[in-house]
């Protein structure tokens, strides 16, 4: 039986949010954008009259500012959003327990079950639609389909305040005729890719022989292709379900770029005491470390390594990042962001393989611990390492805490 | 320029959790009784910016939207 699936997209949610809360901004431009003395001045989002002026997402507050004169930037508020985001999912819940969020502003329902209930996919997605505008303020368009991909490519169709039904009777005459990077995960390089193959609509990509997408995509080929065809079968995750956590990484965009290792340091070190505290709050030890480095080209690339044993200590998770990073970066660029993520998770009293000649951990688990301990009671900057002394403005930030949005993976 | 005015309000919470809000003193300290509490439902304050619980209630023959966000009150103006 063909599911009905919703994705429901608040419409510009940071900047819809603080509109609501600035009610004498209303008629202007406004934008939300992150802090220019720290380099994150970048437009998070911006209303559609911002949108109107050409400001888009991405860019510098200078670039906007150039294109919108008058416009106005305001600081995110992340408590705000999130708030918004538990009340969006709380009315989600009346219509399925089906809720899976991508990102902060986007879920997707699946409404399956409780058609006979409440009506048809429109219906229901007209009804949120309406709750949402009455009682948060902010509009949200959405997209019915029977599978996710195309229900994510429905809400962005039309904006804001809109439903878009794709079924499969229309899918060809709606859906095909898109440009190719309109499907989710069809980004920049595998745009060109594409591109390079006479493939430039959605349409196009259905209609090659899936063997050969295979053998210039490798897998990713066949998966397009089960998409641009409607025949994606991912399930939509039971709410709740996505707590389970796969890895824990920070990342950080430095107030200056790195210019040397003895930079690049200091900041791994920042990174992965966060990583490591919050590995062991959740009683997680990692397998895996990976780097994420971008140059201040805006070029980015991840690396991975195995550590010798799973661990959830910060002096072993920097030691590995360290490591990686001097064999996979030559330094022909200064870097302007650093990850340092712990993959590959398992329990912490999980059964370890022994080594007879590696100094036992159990005593500097115990430090770290303590550290963490002492951390809690009197601030995260009570106890610090010596190497990130040398630069306070480039040290000074909490990834644990500061901020706490990550970006989600489609394929859980 | 923000059109709303955080006041001082007394409510009866029951024991089902429903609270029900029955005095409000203004900012100069003037006292008024909540005659009657037509509806409560969350809401958008669209003039005073905001967003919480919103009981349209009657002071002095007066319809008034009285918001309760995030435990503060305010009268839209």
């Amino acid at each position: 039986m063909a599911r009905t699936i919703l994705h429901v997209d608040l419409n510009n949610f940071y900047a819809s949010v603080e509109c609501l809360y600035h009610p004498e901004l209303r008629g202007k431009p406004v934008a939300v954008s992150g802090d220019v003395e720290n380099r994150h001045g970048i437009i998070l989002a911006k209303n559609q009259l911002a949108k109107a002026a050409g400001v888009k997402t991405g860019e510098a507050i200078w670039q906007a500012k150039g294109k919108c004169p008058g416009l106005i930037c305001l600081p995110p508020d992340y408590r705000k959003y999130l708030r918004f985001s538990r009340l969006a999912r709380k009315i989600y819940a009346d219509y399925t327990d089906k809720i899976e969020s991508f990102g902060i502003d986007e879920n997707w329902l699946d409404v399956s079950g409780s058609v006979a209930l409440f009506g048809d996919g429109m219906k229901i997605a007209n009804e949120i639609r309406r709750r949402i505008r009455e009682e948060m303020g902010v509009t949200a368009s959405v997209g019915v389909s029977w599978n996710k991909i195309f229900a994510k490519l429905g809400s962005d169709m039309k904006k804001p305040d809109a439903t878009t039904v794709i079924t499969e009777e229309n899918f060809r005459q709606v859906v095909w005729p898109l440009p190719v990077e309109e499907l989710l995960y069809v980004g920049r390089s595998t745009k060109n890719k594409l591109n390079n193959r006479a493939v430039f609509t959605i349409g196009d990509l259905a209609a090659r022989d899936v063997q050969l997408l295979k053998l210039s995509l490798g897998v990713w080929g066949e998966t397009l292709w089960t998409f641009a065809n409607g025949l994606d079968a991912a399930p939509v995750a039971q709410s709740g379900e996505e707590s389970f956590v796969k890895s824990v990484g920070n990342s950080t965009t430095t107030p200056r770029d790195l210019v040397n290792i003895e930079d690049v340091k200091m900041i791994v070190f920042v990174l992965a005491e966060s990583v490591a505290a919050r590995l062991r709050r959740h009683g997680l030890k990692c397998r895996t470390v990976a780097v994420h480095i971008r140059n201040n080209e805006l070029y980015s690339f991840e690396r991975q390594g195995k550590l010798a044993a799973p661990s959830f200590l910060a002096s072993d998770i920097a030691g590995k990042a360290l490591e990686i990073f001097r064999q996979n970066y030559t330094w022909d660029r200064p870097i302007r962001s650093l990850g340092v993520r712990g993959a590959d998770l398992v329990t912490e009293h999980g059964t370890v393989q022994l080594d007879m000649f590696a100094p036992d951990s159990a005593e500097q688990e115990q430090l770290e611990r303590t550290l963490d301990r002492l951390r809690e009671r009197f601030g995260p900057y009570c106890v610090r390492r010596c190497a990130l002394l040398q630069d306070d403005r480039l040290t000074g930030f909490n990834p644990k805490d500061d901020h706490v949005i990550h970006p989600v993976s489609f394929f859980r | 320029m923000v059109s709303k005015t955080f006041v001082k309000v007394t409510a009866e919470h029951d024991e089902s959790g429903q609270v029900k809000p029955l005095l409000l003193t203004w900012t100069d300290g003037k006292k008024y009784e909540i005659d009657r509490v037509t509806d409560v439902r969350q809401a958008p304050s669209l003039k005073g910016g905001g967003l919480g619980m919103r009981y349209t209630v009657k002071v002095r023959g007066k319809e008034v939207y009285l918001f309760e966000d995030e435990g503060k009150w305010f009268v839209e103006k």
